[in-house]
């Protein structure tokens, strides 16, 4: 699996990871057939320490499917940051995922963003898979 | 009759793309069973091995959180309406050792098991600690025992920083060293110590100062810091980069008789900085070289280093974050003093103006050394005096007053012929017993608290002052090797 990210979406991801460090952030990925097109940024409401969790609300998920429609694309999948720590899926990521959704992580490393991956649920859940990141223009 | 329920996109690939389905059943539970009997695939994404619901799947009935219902028992009538609504959820490991978790040989399992019959510690937490590295700053008196305690409890790597070589005034405290290191390389020494203590560790030793321009690239390396230094800037350095980097530094530092621990730059939790945001003036504190260290001391406050190291990587007890432990071995008592973050500090504060590693030695006010004169043994100021020079002077008959400013028990130890003996405690009040008509020059141990001494005597009106350059150390390393050192 692929995944290529449109103008603007791997910046504005960027921008979010950097703008809430130490703490992580979160968002959705909208697009179809492996391009991302849009983001948009949820609140993070996690009450288990945002600096390492995040926590997208039943209710914030909701307005996050309804948009989908009115951006005339499909929910693919969310990211989140990992502050200070490698852009790789935590065993939480793997607990709490959802199949079919990309999971785009940035690592930011004291507010900085660095690295930037993606990742799939396998479908028996028991890991991630890797999914090559390409950033259009 | 039945009712509808609604798929969320990641799940409509398994029911076959429809965004609702039309379940039959009376109670919520049942509509689900009808619904994964339907779509078989749903089931493991909904259901947890134990048969139980996944904590980030919500189900909704109309707009109602089953949960604040009868759950899977709330009875359904026709016409309601069932949602899938998934909490989306994840995060950084909550320490770096979470992800997949190496797993203990029988070997290993036979050498912790006296952690492993403990519940806090466990396989889990052996094999966090397996999983686990800390680096430590300096192989000396804290970095010995920290390092052989981790080593033997299993931790999975270790670094050491440290460019010094094995000396015999460090036996008395710095047990990763033996008198057959003497003259070796401390991270030599300090590598095969631990490997013998426990082959699985993996060591990783770096000869080289900890500076602003490494410091950041190693300390990412590293679950934890031990901070293990004996002088400000390289303390200031480590609390820094520390920060920068989100790593825990488990602190300690050691003086005399008495000794301090704590855990700063912990999420959270203060730095060294919210407690000393700015470095005491040059000279001021002596370090142990200077004013000596109880050879156990280090014991107590690496051990406690340790301990802090380990808790942080099992994420077991209380740790030391925003408390200040101060230990005295003569009164034999520990004090706890609470700290707060500051959200004025210059680097783990609000809005920090710290945000990049800086040059700690001019932070701390340390004057570089001349270069000059080093290489050429040329007096090239009228502040410093070199011990070749000093000799030279004396040969050629001079007679400048030689000044010791040392402790009187060190004077027992060497002394340069000659010499006269005034603390640098007590020379505010004995100044006037020294000459106006003859050049001093004064000398302690290694040449800082005779800098402090010159600087005195410039105030209260002495012109000719030289402060001899490296102490009564170089005098015996470069003039009189017959002398012992200490």
């Amino acid at each position: 699996m692929a995944l290529l990210l449109g103008p603007g979406v791997a910046e504005a991801i960027r921008q979010h990871g950097a703008g809430t460090y130490p703490n992580e952030c979160c968002g959705a990925l909208y697009g179809r057939d492996g391009v991302v097109t849009a983001t948009f940024g949820l609140p993070n409401t996690t009450e288990e320490g945002p600096r390492r969790r995040f926590l997208v609300r039943p209710q914030d998920y909701r307005a996050a499917e309804a948009r989908a429609k009115d951006v005339g694309a499909e929910l693919v999948g969310f990211y989140h940051s990992h502050p200070d720590h490698p852009a790789r899926p935590s065993q939480y990521d793997l607990d709490h995922a959802w199949p079919f959704f990309s999971y785009i992580i940035v690592s930011v490393r004291g507010g900085t963003p660095e690295d930037m991956t993606s990742w799939r649920l396998r479908d028996d859940r028991s890991a991630f898979d890797e999914e090559e990141l390409s950033v259009g223009t | 009759m039945s009712n509808t329920i609604h798929i969320p996109t990641p799940l409509r690939p398994f029911t076959d793309k429809n965004e609702s389905v039309q379940v039959n059943g009376s109670t919520v539970g049942e509509l689900l069973a009808d619904l994964t009997k339907q779509y078989e695939g749903l089931r493991k994404h909904l259901y947890a091995d134990d048969g139980k619901l996944r904590n980030f799947v919500n189900i909704y009935l109309n707009d109602e959180d089953i949960r604040y219902l009868q759950r899977e028992k709330t009875p359904v009538k026709p016409g309601d309406a069932l949602s899938i609504v998934p909490s989306v959820a994840g995060g950084a490991p909550t320490s770096a050792v979470e992800t997949e978790l190496p797993t203990l040989t029988q070997e290993e399992i036979k050498r912790y098991s006296r952690h492993l019959i403990m519940p806090e510690v466990g396989m889990d937490g052996q094999r966090k600690l397996k999983a686990g590295s800390v680096l430590c700053i300096g192989a000396g008196g804290l970095g010995s025992p920290a390092a052989m305690y981790l080593a033997a409890a299993g931790i999975g790597r270790l670094g050491v920083v440290d460019f010094d070589v094995v000396d015999f005034s460090n036996l008395q405290r710095q047990l990763l060293h033996g008198t057959k290191d003497v003259g070796r390389s401390k991270n030599e020494s300090a590598k095969s110590r631990i490997l013998d203590l426990n082959p699985h560790v993996q060591v990783d030793t770096y000869e080289t100062m900890l500076s602003s321009a490494n410091a950041l690239q190693l300390f990412r390396g590293y679950d934890v810091i031990l901070d293990g230094t004996d002088n400000f800037p390289t303390r200031y350095l480590v609390n820094d980069a520390c920060v920068l980097t989100g790593k825990p530094n488990t602190y300690g530092s050691i003086f005399r008789f008495e000794g301090q621990a704590s855990v700063f730059g912990a999420p959270g939790g203060p730095c060294y900085r919210c407690l000393y945001p700015e470095p005491p003036p040059p000279g001021l504190v002596p370090s142990c070289a200077e004013g000596g260290v109880l050879g156990v001391l280090p014991g107590i406050i690496g051990v406690i280093q340790a301990t802090e190291a380990i808790k942080l990587i099992t994420g077991i007890g209380e740790p030391l974050i925003g408390r200040f432990m101060i230990y005295d071995a003569l009164k034999m008592r520990f004090r706890e003093l609470k700290l707060r973050k500051d959200p004025e500090c210059p680097v783990c504060g609000t809005n920090p103006t710290v945000t990049t590693l800086i040059d700690y030695e001019q932070f701390c006010g340390i004057r570089p050394e001349p270069q000059t004169a080093q290489t050429t043994g040329a007096n090239v100021n009228d502040w410093e005096i070199t011990p070749v020079e000093l000799k030279k002077k004396l040969d050629a008959g001079e007679t400048p007053f030689i000044l010791d400013v040392r402790e009187p028990n060190e004077y027992q130890i060497n002394r340069i012929p000659g010499s006269t003996l005034i603390p640098l405690g007590e020379l505010p009040r004995r100044y006037q017993e020294l000459p106006r008509d003859r050049e001093i020059i004064a000398q302690c141990k290694m040449g800082g608290r005779s800098a402090k001494a010159q600087e005195f005597l410039k105030s209260v009106g002495f012109d000719s002052v030289k402060n001899l350059r490296g102490g009564i150390l170089e005098w015996i390393d470069k003039v009189d090797p017959s002398q012992p050192k200490y």
